[in-house]
């Protein structure tokens, strides 16, 4: 038997009994980032590939909404800074070991040029937009001249948000369930997924969507086989690591990850696209729907659990 | 030169002086604490071990809370103390996350707050607060790279140990065992 007792009493908050300094800011944050760099991703993809008439809701009226989530996803962080007031020295200062100052200066980029695209499109989605000022008509002249730069650049910087929002939690070392390269891949992954099951919901030409379910139905085949190597690669590391896989293989949050992010979030819906490709008539806000949960869902478990494995001495 | 301290587990006796006297010399806000006292209960009666550890923050050589920190907030001085910047500190919680000893937390007032290793007492020629109240001299600090510091030489005549080496932080807290 092992048993460790603070004998002095320490009760900190948040960090006693055991850890929570994050809530419910940082995941929602995380999801919004990663929805965001889904839409921005394929509204640059398609428009590089020259798709812009077959796919239109993707890239001109879904990136409508990418500012909005950026924005409010911002607004989340913001509210999880402690001593807000000093949230300006992010920009005063670029770390380059710390993830935290990547992605705010990611942010940075990203949160403009969504808002560019948007201009871009401004006048297609409402015709009798008047700018009022003549500059800002020849910034809208140009925005639209350069779209195809700014998809390049939308690509590459959505890739880079979805990335980060998992390297925010996999950088930390000291919580083995956060620790692993494979956060990564698995949060742009699941970024890009529920993307374009926003991108679904809104879309109303039945071409676009099977396009886009096609591919959303190999990215979540891909993200069930970056959890199943997630899974693995704990249980072949270290104590530390096989007790955060603990977690979900019988703790505390097995229930919620098998039912609500592997069953309700990505094999239902996965089933429920493979359905409607073969015919059968599918209400689209259904999958959609359940992607989105199970997106967001992946995002509070992982953060919630995460701070609760630490390492043993 | 690099500070360090040394932690006899065999002389603590777990009374908590040294987490009061932080408090009080460092204005610790109430309910929180820099150093804590951890019982650490091996095996069952009568085959029973216990270890008392006077723990705090360990002031690591490679310390991921000031890799972390977005701001730069989080640094180390002279001697290889790691401080906050009170000013510079925005509260996001990166560092507390980063640290495998849960050595910080955020102060009431927003920023994040820890063990100073006393950098105040030391500029006066004092030792930490902790170390001078222990009133079973289990607690010694120094200089790792003077030889004749109390630190090096209780480190030089036994064994200890540091907590999670693997976590490759390189803490400098050594637990003489």
């Amino acid at each position: 038997m092992k048993e460790e007792l603070f004998v002095s009493g320490r009760n900190i908050p948040y960090i006693d009994p055991y850890l929570n300094i994050w809530h419910w800011e940082i995941p929602v944050y995380l999801y919004l980032g990663g929805i965001a760099a889904g839409i921005m991703f394929f509204a640059g993809l398609f428009t590089v590939m020259g798709k812009e008439k077959e796919m239109e809701t993707t890239v001109k009226w879904a990136p409508f909404l990418v500012p909005v989530a950026l924005v409010v996803g911002l607004f989340a962080l913001f509210l999880d800074l402690k001593h807000q007031l000093f949230f300006w020295r992010l920009y005063t200062t670029i770390r380059i070991e710390s993830p935290m100052s990547w992605g705010a200066w990611t942010l940075m980029f990203v949160t403009p040029l969504s808002m560019v695209w948007v201009v871009s499109y401004l006048k297609e989605a409402i015709p009798d937009w008047n700018w009022r000022f003549s500059i800002a008509e020849q910034f809208e002249v140009l925005a639209i001249k350069y779209r195809k730069h700014m998809a390049w650049a939308m690509m590459a910087l959505a890739i880079i948000l979805g990335v980060y929002t998992g390297i925010l939690l996999s950088a930390f070392n000291a919580r083995p369930l956060w620790n692993t390269s494979i956060l990564g891949p698995l949060f742009l992954v699941s970024g890009l997924s529920t993307g374009l099951a926003a991108i679904m919901w809104m879309s109303k030409s039945h071409q676009e969507r099977t396009v886009l379910s096609k591919i959303d139905i190999a990215l979540i085949g891909v993200e069930l086989f970056l959890i199943i190597h997630l899974m693995m690669g704990f249980l072949a590391a270290t104590e530390v690591q096989i007790e955060a896989a603990q977690l979900f293989l019988g703790g505390d949050f097995t229930v919620t990850f098998w039912v609500f992010i592997i069953i309700l979030g990505l094999i239902v819906p996965a089933f429920l696209e493979i359905l409607e490709l073969f015919g059968y008539k599918i209400p689209i806000w259904i999958p959609s729907l359940l992607i989105l949960f199970g997106g967001l869902m992946l995002r509070f478990l992982m953060v919630e659990a995460g701070q609760i494995t630490r390492y043993l001495y | 030169m690099r500070y360090a301290m040394a932690i006899d587990t065999k002389k603590c006796v777990g009374c908590g002086d040294c987490v009061v006297a932080c408090q009080t010399e460092n204005n610790v806000p109430i309910g929180y604490c820099r150093d804590w006292i951890v019982e650490n209960v091996n095996g069952s009666y009568p085959n029973v071990e216990i270890e008392l550890r006077s723990e705090r923050c360990n002031h690591c050589d490679n310390s991921p809370c000031v890799r972390c920190c977005p701001t730069g907030a989080s640094h180390i001085i002279e001697g290889g103390i790691v401080k906050v910047t009170h000013n510079e500190c925005i509260g996001c919680g990166a560092c507390i996350q980063s640290c495998p000893y849960d050595a910080r937390y955020s102060h009431p007032d927003g920023y994040v707050d820890k063990c100073t290793f006393c950098d105040h007492r030391l500029a006066k020629g004092q030792s930490t607060a902790c170390v001078s109240v222990c009133p079973t001299n289990c607690l010694y600090f120094g200089d790792l790279d003077d030889p004749n510091s109390d630190v090096s030489k209780a480190l030089r005549n036994r064994t200890s140990k540091v907590l999670a080496p693997e976590a490759g932080t390189k803490p400098q807290l050594y637990f003489l065992t």
